[in-house]
């Protein structure tokens, strides 16, 4: 069976990024793919990548991992790029992340407006 | 380290660096050709190579560096030191080993250097002076590994050169690679087969500023 955990941004807002990534690393290691509302930042990604190094082990092969905009297209030019730049460095609350473990998810395709789901035993697609 | 310590290494660095102490990172996934372009580089301008090259992934689990390298190209001259890095991946799974061929003892030792050297290549990011992203031509360029990587480097302020490699195959595409980074210049070559190399090493005075 598989299950999707909504993890809303207030939930990890107040976190540091540490706490932030052991908590999503947890739920991924529990097999349960995450759907967090919003976006890490860089460093955090970064970091998140590098954890999960750290974690791999025979059982647990690593995460896929991967994200969405959901900002508006129309926005003025400076202001989209102070926006981007912003989210780019600190994360941003718009926007989606799926998380999940490697050996339940077998590729996530982003398409550039969706994401596409491929899991490991059922090969089915999911779409979010 | 926060953003303003990066900088603030950066600048000191700086102030004490000699000439010829670039150190020229290559960073991207797994198979996308980094060594074999470490291989060309340092076989080009030293007559020997910097790693063993392989069709399986993770070849590369350790950092290894060819100091010295100059690079001449229209009566310039560009000394660095090349570093090729483990490839940098989300998942590592010991049976995909074993799916090449390697015994099960080996596969699981292959597996735990493999995450080491993706934490090591992490590491260095912070002391590059300029990295070539290297990417398969012929694979999605749109993965959170490549957008990590490139945009790690550009918080950092480290100069970016994305080279779409393995071009000498029909599924390469470049401009598909130039739309997913439109803001960075992107070169394609073969690495194997030294095709558009001239251009490479021509784009390697750019971003270093030579």
């Amino acid at each position: 069976m598989l299950t999707l955990q909504f993890i809303p941004y207030g939930e990890l807002s107040s976190l540091s990024s540490e706490k932030k990534i052991q908590k999503l690393l947890r739920i991924v290691r529990e097999d349960k793919i995450v759907l967090l509302e919003g976006k890490l930042g860089i460093n955090e990604k970064s970091e998140l990548i590098r954890k999960t190094m750290e974690e791999i082990d025979d059982k647990f092969k690593g995460i896929e991992i991967e994200d969405l905009d959901l900002e508006k297209k129309d926005k003025a030019f400076f202001e989209k790029i102070r926006t981007i730049f912003i989210n780019f460095i600190l994360g941003s609350r718009k926007g989606m992340t799926i998380i999940g473990p490697a050996s339940i998810i077998k590729e996530i395709k982003k398409d550039p407006d969706k994401i596409q789901l491929f899991t490991e035993d059922t090969k089915k697609k999911k779409k979010k | 380290m926060g953003i303003f310590g990066n900088f603030l290494k950066k600048f000191l660095k700086s102030l004490f660096k000699k000439k010829g102490e670039i150190k020229l990172g290559l960073y991207g996934p797994p198979n996308g050709g980094k060594t074999t372009l470490a291989n060309k580089i340092s076989m080009d301008w030293l007559g020997e190579e910097v790693g063993i090259v392989s069709g399986i992934a993770h070849e590369t689990r350790e950092i290894q560096i060819k100091e010295q390298i100059t690079i001449k190209s229209k009566g310039k001259e560009l000394t660095f030191n090349l570093v090729d890095t483990p490839g940098i991946a989300t998942k590592i799974d010991y049976e995909d080993f074993l799916k090449a061929g390697i015994k099960e003892k080996e596969a699981k030792t292959r597996a735990k250097e493999a995450t080491k050297g993706v934490i090591d290549a992490i590491k260095w990011l912070d002391d590059m002076d300029a990295v070539v992203i290297v990417l398969d031509g012929t694979k999605d360029p749109y993965s959170q590994v490549n957008i990590t990587i490139i945009g790690n480097l550009e918080a950092r302020k480290i100069p970016v050169l994305i080279v779409a490699n393995k071009i000498d195959l029909k599924k390469a595409d470049i401009k598909k690679v130039q739309a997913a980074f439109p803001q960075y210049d992107v070169i394609g070559i073969s690495a194997k087969y030294g095709k558009n190399i001239e251009d490479f090493y021509e784009a390697l005075f750019k971003i270093t500023n030579q």
